[in-house]
């Protein structure tokens, strides 16, 4: 692929500018997070170039922004961040990306690593079979029509309301678990259709459950707040999103929304990024298909929450209350939201795309559970399965800056393809073992297309948000054992 | 002659199918997508579905038509083989396609492919060969 030889001017150790010169017709200029040692891997590809892109959208504000694990991704970069305003601008599907809703959930237990290693090998089997996972993969529960409704309204109240889990995991959930607005008549037949069977499935690709162990504490009053005390315990962490529900979704409005724009005389440079404005009959219905979606994934990873539960409950032969297992917070990394900020000294109601990109507001911000309103939003960053991950909490920086927005994970750096060249999933498990983490996957080439190898090394990603301000470092942990779907 | 070739994209895979005329290329499309999910050798022809897609150009009807396999196999879980294409235009396509349902003991499943997207989406045609590139979100 072409290198991008784009300008990218330096605006301090961490910031680096696209300016609106650089093609006619951008209407904001771009801003990558990044190290200058990022910026070559950067440049490799054209994602730099889809930033400018999405400069394009109208009623965008502020700059087009990119996170550190930006990669190329369809019409909007992956870790892209664009904002536009509610009154005249656009929503667009590519800004949120086929997962709708793809996301993050961490929980926090009372069990120590030496009493989990030995028991890894029975937990994860467990596990395995207990949520249904991999390519296919059917779930567990029956849904019928009305009850597809409800899950698309009341998204992760409908599961606890079946009996998977509490109220209490809703508090410590983005939106609750339920995105607002959302319309199931706006939501095509055939994307429910490909919904009903896969409800409560973790699914394949990059999804997975991985049980961890905290390794470091940077802030312990924030660690406190989560449930964490010390090194040494451990967590689980899900990592799913809307399945084939979400991606019916977008296919749909990318392509109502590309006959809209025509109607709606707006041009963009790449299909992928069809939009409407957000007012319009179209911009509306894609907001309420959105929220559904998000909604049907957040029961995805409420269902998943419960099963897990059972599994830790059954290995290690105590009650859930002696195991913990709560959760810490759950987040959405593909998403739009509307969200109230101000820009240029005005406030202005914006629609937030965050497309790989993890929501970070700060303490005291309205939104926040009481849990955390001293200490800032939970913001969930998953390494590979080979490294580590990082917990983080949101800053005023970043509402001031990117919408109150962080990066996603490591951000890939190899294609799928080219991680499974010549590697074997038996090599990486190898390798994995070598290093104390089990891992069983559901499809075949699933472990040696997510080795290590094919990611940015997370710790970079997440190091740019600390000193850039976007975010700050809370903890971070280690896999012990890893489901892949 | 090749049927397709994997493209390399740094999340995720995309493919280039061949074909001496559009059914052919349409036909290899389909066969590369799921030769992705799956090693297809161990797939077997017990049933078929007939396939309609319908879009604004060619290269739409590329996303429309997988597209429209990969809601049969979410809802139906079938994993097809062998594709006839009957009928084909810029904007239409009709289509018989053969596979069975998953089984996961017998056929060696890979990694999903989440849906077919327009990124640098092109059919070409030169001297009577027909080329498909098409990027999955996978």
């Amino acid at each position: 692929m072409a290198r991008w030889e784009g300008p990218l001017k330096k605006i301090d150790d961490y910031r680096w500018e696209i300016p609106r010169e650089y093609r006619p017709g951008m209407r904001v200029p771009g801003l990558i997070y990044a190290s200058e040692d990022m910026l070559d891997s950067i440049r490799e590809e054209q994602a730099a170039e889809q930033v400018v892109n999405v400069a394009f959208l109208p009623g965008i504000v502020g700059h087009s922004l990119a996170m550190p694990d930006i990669h190329w991704g369809y019409g909007f970069p992956i870790g892209g961040v664009a904002a536009t305003r509610v009154e005249d601008g656009v929503v667009s599907p590519g800004g949120v990306g086929y997962d709708i809703n793809c996301g993050v959930r961490l929980l926090r237990t009372n069990l120590r690593e030496d009493e989990v290693r030995p028991k890894m090998e029975e937990l994860l089997s467990l596990l395995f079979t207990n949520v249904p996972s991999g390519l296919g993969s059917t779930g567990k529960i029956k849904v019928g029509k009305k009850e597809m409704d409800d899950i698309l309204t009341e998204g992760a109240r409908w599961a606890v309301k079946r009996g998977f889990g509490t109220e209490d995991d809703l508090e410590v959930t983005e939106e609750r678990g339920c995105l607002k607005g959302a319309d199931p008549d706006e939501v095509s037949v055939k994307a429910k259709e490909r919904g009903s069977p896969q409800s409560g499935t973790l699914g394949s690709g990059n999804h997975f459950l991985e049980v961890q162990v905290v390794g470091e504490i940077y802030d312990q009053p924030a660690a406190r707040a989560m449930g964490v005390d010390d090194v040494g315990q451990v967590l689980l962490l899900i990592h799913t999103g809307s399945r084939g529900l979400g991606h019916q979704v977008c296919d749909d409005y990318i392509r109502t929304l590309r006959e809209a724009m025509q109607r709606h005389a707006i041009e963009v440079p790449d299909r992928e990024l069809a939009c409407a404005p957000v007012k319009s009959a179209e911009g509306r219905s894609y907001l309420a298909a959105m929220a559904c979606a998000a909604n049907y994934a957040w029961a995805n990873r409420q269902c998943i929450t419960h099963w897990s539960r059972e599994c830790f409950v059954r290995v290690f032969g105590h009650s859930l209350r002696e195991i913990g297992l709560e959760v810490v917070y759950d987040v959405a990394h593909n998403i739009a939201k509307i969200e109230s900020y101000e820009v240029d000294g005005k406030k202005l109601s914006l629609c937030v795309h965050r497309k790989g990109a993890t929501r970070a507001f700060p303490a005291r911000h309205p939104s926040l559970p009481d849990r955390y309103k001293e200490v800032g939003q939970p913001v969930l960053i998953p390494g590979d399965m080979g490294r580590y991950s990082f917990v983080a909490v949101g800053t005023d920086r970043a509402v001031k800056e990117s919408f109150g927005s962080v990066c996603h994970g490591a951000g890939r750096r190899m294609s799928r393809h080219a991680a499974k060249r010549g590697v074997r999933d038996a090599d990486v498990a190898r390798d994995l073992a070598a290093k104390g983490i089990i891992a069983k996957a559901a499809s075949r080439g699933g472990l040696a297309e997510e080795a290590s190898e094919a990611y940015k090394d997370v710790a970079e990603v997440v190091e740019v948000c600390h000193q850039a301000g976007l975010c700050r470092k809370v903890l971070k942990a280690y896999p012990l054992g890893v489901v892949k779907g | 002659m090749k049927r397709f070739d994997v493209v390399e994209h740094t999340a995720d895979t995309g493919i280039i199918a061949y074909g001496t005329d559009m059914p052919e290329a349409f036909a290899n499309a389909a066969y590369g997508m799921f030769s992705l999910m799956a090693d297809l050798r161990q797939v077997r022809e017990e049933t078929s579905r007939y396939v309609e897609a319908e879009a604004g150009d060619r290269e739409s009807l590329v996303v429309s038509w997988l597209n429209e396999l990969l809601y049969i196999f979410d809802v139906e879980r079938i994993i097809f083989r062998r594709f006839d294409v009957l009928e084909i235009t810029n904007t239409r396509l009709k289509a018989d396609a053969y596979g069975e349902k998953v089984d996961p003991s017998r056929h060696k499943l890979r990694g999903g492919v989440k849906a077919a997207t327009y990124h640098t989406l092109k059919v070409a045609e030169r001297r009577e060969r027909y080329s498909i590139r098409v990027i999955f979100d996978a």
